[in-house]
């Protein structure tokens, strides 16, 4: 049996992300890379999607069309109901690496998006040394970086810029939090740490998430709705619900039905990859 | 603490040693006055002609922070406009460097024909000498500013303006300093050089007068306050640097206070 159900595409009106008819190419004429063939995809409100497929599918480039990074090449990117760009939504994003501004103390790195985003870029200056700065510093609580507010990147291990960069992701709450692989480059117990406060945040504050990983397990613990791309082009094959209640445990990834979640979509990724041609 | 008292003497040493060698080798060979003057003789003067040197002193270090303020001005200016725009990248580097190549001392009697001899000519030699590095380090520290950084703002609809105010010119600033470092030395010497040829006052017109007397204690003088002062601009720069870019050295009074 099946402990999947497969996702029903919401209705336009429903859906907080949608992308509609989109490609996208890199380059011009004969030298042209299709990054992602024909995608359509929608995201409802307060929804945690994963995007897992190898590497070079346009998983992140799919982040990065949402974000407004990159220009699609055809079709529509739409956010709350408007074309990208204009839409008055707060957007938070934590990326591979921490990329925290090596100037700044943690603190203010992590209070950057209140100095950039509207409503609280008006108020930033009569309270950065207050009701903001409290409210960095409850969050770097949150993922045991108390007492490192005031110390800069470099004192930092990865691990802990990484937790840093994902209150800076939070600090703003987002209606739409994008992860780009921001537990790739850790160790297994400080991911596994890491996912646990990331589903309490995301328990807590309910944003629409869209997480970019090569982890299965991260993708089944984390998401609601998983998507599997495949790759030349980059496009979604599969969409599936992951039914475990909330909140999971790391004890939860080991029962059979999760593990035979993640090795059908293991399956479904292998079986996709390009064919390597022989000698 | 103790490592830095002992590299603090060990220069203090070395130079106290360079004019003391200075002294001995005058002695030794002797040395004429016209020729080399020893240090103690250079000193002397100084201290005796100093009433008369002062002002003239004054005048320089005002010619040259005046220009050299300048400088800065334009030489930011210029270099965010260079650092920020490919197009202005290929159109003006060229000239840029062409302009650079120029000798300045070639510049100052067509400022002199422009302004007339004085201090308009010395403030903008000094701004001309002093602008070219300031220039080349602000757009290359725009230019190699990481993608990454700028995509954290970008996510986060920033305008060009929020980036290059809170990405591009923060990460510039260690590029500016080092520039400025540079700079302020260059400042002194575009400032003497059109002293030199045309002014009535500065410690370059000085110099000029002192050697067609052939009073070389007074020549010697007059480069011993040049050097005094282009030092003491330095490490003025060399402070500030240390209070604003402390991250990119990684220096541990930064990281506290």
């Amino acid at each position: 049996m099946s402990s999947l159900i497969h996702a029903e595409t919401p209705p336009r009106s429903e859906s907080f992300v949608e992308l509609e008819h989109v490609t996208l190419t890199y380059g011009r004429g004969e030298k042209q890379i299709a990054a992602l063939g024909l995608t359509d995809l929608r995201i409802k409100p307060g929804e945690f999607v994963a995007l897992v497929g190898p590497s070079g599918c346009g998983k992140s480039t799919i982040l990065k069309l949402v974000t407004g990074l990159l220009k699609a090449t055809s079709g529509y990117v739409y956010v709350a109901g408007r074309e990208i760009g204009a839409e008055p939504v707060r957007v938070g994003m934590a990326f591979q690496n921490p990329t925290m501004l090596p100037w700044l103390t943690v603190r203010d790195n992590v209070m950057l998006p209140l100095k950039i985003v509207p409503p609280f870029r008006q108020e930033y200056r009569a309270k950065f040394k207050t009701e903001f700065r409290d409210r960095a510093d409850a969050l770097l609580k949150e993922v045991g970086l108390a007492n490192f507010g005031d110390k800069h990147p470099w004192q930092l291990s990865g691990g802990m810029l990484q937790r840093a960069s994902l209150c800076r992701a939070l600090v703003h709450e987002p209606q739409l939090l994008m992860l780009d692989e921001p537990f790739g480059a850790l160790d297994q117990f400080t991911r596994e740490e890491l996912w646990a406060v990331m589903q309490e945040l995301w328990m807590k504050l309910k944003p629409t998430v869209l997480l970019v990983t090569h982890d299965l397990k991260e993708a089944g613990y984390l998401a609601n709705r998983i998507c599997v791309m495949r790759t030349r082009p980059g496009q979604i094959i599969d969409d599936a619900e992951v039914p475990f209640p909330r909140p999971r445990t790391i004890e939860m990834s080991y029962t059979p039905t999760f593990v035979s979640m993640t090795q059908r979509l293991r399956e479904l990724i292998v079986s996709e990859r390009p064919v390597k041609e022989t000698l | 603490m103790n490592e830095q008292l002992r590299r603090h003497m060990a220069s203090t040493a070395f130079i106290i040693g360079f004019f003391l060698l200075w002294e001995a080798l005058c002695w030794m060979f002797g040395i004429s006055d016209i020729v080399v003057p020893k240090p103690s003789q250079i000193f002397v003067t100084l201290v005796e002609r100093m009433p008369a040197l002062w002002p003239h002193t004054l005048q320089t270090l005002y010619t040259t922070l005046v220009g050299f303020a300048f400088g800065i001005v334009i030489g930011i200016l210029l270099g965010m406009l260079i650092g920020s725009s490919r197009l202005a990248y290929d159109v003006a580097y060229p000239l840029l460097v062409g302009f650079a190549s120029i000798p300045k001392v070639a510049v100052v009697p067509i400022f002199v024909l422009w302004f007339g001899s004085g201090t308009v000519p010395a403030i903008l030699t000094a701004m001309i000498m002093s602008i070219f590095p300031i220039v080349v380090n602000v757009a290359t520290g725009l230019a190699t500013t990481e993608p990454e950084l700028e995509d954290v703002m970008r996510a986060l609809r920033a305008s060009k303006l929020d980036i290059l105010w809170n990405v591009g010119l923060p990460r510039t600033m260690p590029y500016f300093f080092a520039s400025l470092k540079v700079a302020v030395t260059l400042a002194f010497v575009g400032t003497v050089i059109s002293e030199t040829v045309a002014s009535n006052r500065g410690i370059g017109n000085v110099m000029m007068i002192a050697s067609s007397n052939f009073d070389v204690p007074l020549v010697f003088a007059g480069l011993l306050i040049l050097a005094v002062l282009g030092v003491a601009l330095y490490a003025v720069f060399s402070f500030i640097e240390s209070r604003i870019t402390g991250w990119a050295h990684r220096k541990d009074e930064f990281a506290m206070g």
